[in-house]
């Protein structure tokens, strides 16, 4: 009955013609945490931060009620675009793309790009080209990661690309990095609340935090720049920047020179090639299909390892199910449960980050481990039930021909299971190479991952997208129609 | 009495509430072909299988010459000596799906009797031979008839040259001229001294070929 009479309320409200909007949706990550947008720690049920301050301006000038649209940090542009809100803000980065895809706001802050290394290595990295040869880690698709795969080119500079702000700093103090180059604000950010990280005075390049709004929001975007007009004359952006502890010389620079009319690049320093956006889409294709094609070869380098091990452990799993001691087979079917009743992003990150203060894996070995480790679960059921489909009868006769236990499963049990289950794996190996895209979380980056890099610098999904899809077919493709042969020599026959 | 191969003495056995042996005894002599008469579930398999150790029993003595199975488990070097003494030819056959029928014959002497890959291909050949199927060495299980797989089968238990043969039903699946195949085969494995006992409901094979007949009923030798 309430569902119908909300329905019923929503036709009503939604048939009356020219209503001016009540709200104004802003979507935002708190993943990204203070100063930007993160829960109170006082009450977690409410959202604190620069940029939920600058949503609150908004609303207050545009006579609305401001409403949050959580969206993950990498998806807003898309979100945004596809009116899941009607604006972007958390600290999103004006780029060229940007400005060539969407509607961006007037820039409200201008931030620095800047390198944090360990204390000892102070003197040591200083500038990029200190950085020749080392790890240098940042956010995937932003302006910083832009900048060191242009300085892996001309620096060998190993560009590591992270979905979130934390885990950078983090690999930093553990030694998995040699150097993060993130914008100032994250940057000092972290140095507080994190012992032996410096952040270098000397700054990469500077850019700006912009909102986002859809192209066809226009005036919507002109309505917010005269509100950011006003809250840089009325001293409305210093009052919450003082608050947050970001503000500094740069900004009163930025809003003279904004106020005056005059352009703002989206960034400045970054040297090198064009922006992407600026490129012709042929253009733009040639120039990450290397990068596309490397991440393939990633990625089924990935798959096949991990596969590997996952059929070795399965093997060994399976047979301690059918062979093993009882509690040998209590402890592989908590495994088994384990792992299957447990998504696989918490294991990645439980391999790759939670076991760090014990053992510091490399990212990629990490990736295999986790991937391994969960599709041996899978295999080993595949493996068990292909071992217990093999008839009693045929082990019996191998039994009373004086072969052992051992000779039963490796000369007659093990081969008729294999056959068995050799279709199943070929399915699992398929995907296995998909899932291989959860692994980009702890930095490896492979296909998915660096086609989503390239989605956001071109500002589209659809050729990066196509791309991709046509990539994982290629892989795929084969594997399946491998299967399905397998499927038609080996399937029973009719006696 | 000295010259028997197999000795049961007062075999039981219980599934739950159900008697399946109470009380089996029985001698098989050397160099007879004796055939176990009984009707459907009456034990003849059982029994069968208590003495190639692939069943447990509550109580009583198998003796197969000098090795003697209790009700428990037989330690592996009582398995292996066993093995040598006794071949099975399951109703069924059982026969390996995966291997052609002359690596199932040739698969037990090479793993389990270490003889070479080729001395066990010769002899396998030679008994696929003397059953009339060697022209089949290359078929797949699936591949052979009902009267051919059990030829493969009785080869590959001959084929580690056990002193008794066991088979299970042998005539279940035959119709009348195979069966008197069969009969001239288990003959002549007898007149080379090989002691056969077979499980059987079939009243006429019996009369026509064993030279020992033991009735089973109610999980009983009478």
């Amino acid at each position: 009955m309430l569902a119908a009479a909300g329905v019923l309320a929503a036709a009503a409200v939604s048939a009356r013609p020219a209503d001016p909007p009540r709200e104004i949706r802003w979507a935002g990550d708190p993943e990204g945490g203070a100063p930007y947008v993160e829960a109170d720690p006082a009450d977690p049920g409410r959202l604190v931060g620069f940029d939920v301050e600058i949503a609150d301006l908004i609303a207050r000038g545009l006579k609305r009620t401001p409403r949050f649209v959580l969206i993950t940090f990498s998806s807003i542009d898309q979100s945004v675009a596809r009116g899941d809100a009607e604006i972007g803000l958390s600290g999103i980065e004006d780029t060229t793309a940007r400005r060539t895809t969407m509607a961006p706001t007037i820039p409200y802050y201008e931030f620095r790009e800047v390198l944090t290394v360990r204390t000892a290595d102070t003197a040591r990295y200083r500038t990029l080209a200190d950085l020749a040869g080392r790890r240098v880690g940042t956010l995937g698709g932003t302006i910083a990661y832009e900048i060191l795969v242009r300085a892996q080119k001309d620096h060998r500079i190993q560009p590591v690309s992270y979905d979130d702000d934390v885990h950078p700093f983090s690999d930093l103090s553990l030694g998995r990095l040699d150097a993060v180059l993130l914008d100032n604000v994250l940057a000092e950010r972290r140095r507080r609340s994190m012992t032996g990280l410096v952040v270098q005075q000397e700054s990469i390049a500077v850019g700006h935090y912009v909102g986002i709004l859809d192209q066809r929001n226009a005036p919507l975007r002109d309505a917010i720049d005269d509100i950011f007009r006003r809250a840089m004359r009325d001293g409305t952006f210093e009052r919450i920047f003082r608050k947050w502890n970001v503000w500094n010389d740069d900004q009163p620079a930025l809003y003279s020179r904004l106020l005056a009319g005059e352009p703002v690049p989206p960034v400045v320093g970054m040297v090198g090639a064009a922006d992407v956006a600026t490129l012709s889409r042929w253009q733009a294709t040639r120039l990450y299909v290397p990068g596309l094609l490397t991440a393939a070869v990633v990625t089924i380098v990935l798959s096949c390892l991990s596969m590997t091990l996952a059929v070795g452990l399965g093997v060994l799993i399976a047979s301690g199910r059918v062979y093993g001691t009882g509690l040998l087979r209590a402890a592989l079917t908590s495994y088994v449960e384990l792992m299957r009743g447990t998504p696989i992003l918490l294991q990645l990150f439980v391999i790759y980050y939670g076991l760090a203060a014990a053992i510091r894996l490399p990212a990629f070995l990490a990736a295999l481990l986790g991937l391994a480790l969960n599709y041996a679960a899978y295999e080993s059921e595949i493996y068990r039930g292909a071992l217990e489909a093999v008839p009693v009868g045929q082990l019996e006769a191998a039994r009373t021909l004086g072969l052992t236990e051992r000779q039963v499963l490796t000369l007659v049990r093990g081969p008729q299971a294999f056959r068995l289950a050799l279709a199943p794996m070929t399915n699992d190996f398929v995907a296995l190479l998909k899932d291989s895209s959860l692994v980009s979380v702890l930095t490896v980056m492979e296909l998915t991952k660096q086609t989503q890099i390239f989605a956001t610098n071109l500002g589209s999904w659809v050729i990066p997208g196509t791309l991709c899809a046509a990539l994982y077919l290629a892989m795929s493709l084969p594997l399946a129609a491998f299967a399905r042969r397998l499927e038609q020599r080996w399937k029973p026959q009719p006696r | 009495m000295n010259d028997s191969v197999v000795r049961v003495r007062d075999l039981r056995l219980r599934r739950g509430e159900r008697t399946i042996l109470a009380g089996v005894s029985f001698d098989v002599v050397r160099g007879g072909l004796v055939a176990l008469m009984g009707p459907s579930g009456s034990g003849k398999t059982t029994i069968l299988r208590a003495i190639a150790a692939l069943e447990r029993f509550d109580a009583g003595t198998i003796t197969i010459e000098s090795l003697t199975l209790t009700g428990g488990i037989p330690s592996p070097a009582l398995l292996k000596q066993l093995r040598r003494h006794v071949g099975l030819v399951f109703q069924f056959h059982h026969l390996f799906e995966h291997l052609p029928a002359l690596k199932n014959v040739t698969l037990a002497p090479v793993h389990a009797g270490g003889m070479s890959v080729a001395d066990a291909e010769r002899r396998a050949r030679d008994l696929l031979a003397a059953l009339g199927v060697e022209h089949r060495e290359h078929a797949l299980p699936r591949e052979l008839s009902g009267g051919e797989a059990q030829r493969v089968a009785i080869a590959r238990a001959l084929a580690v040259d056990p002193p008794l043969l066991m088979m299970d039903e042998p005539t279940a699946s035959l119709d009348p001229a195979r069966r008197s195949e069969l009969g001239e085969l288990l003959r002549g494995l007898v007149k080379q001294g090989r002691t056969i006992l077979v499980s059987t409901h079939d009243d006429e094979f019996a009369r026509e070929w064993a030279t020992q007949v033991l009735r089973v009923s109610g999980g009983r030798v009478i």
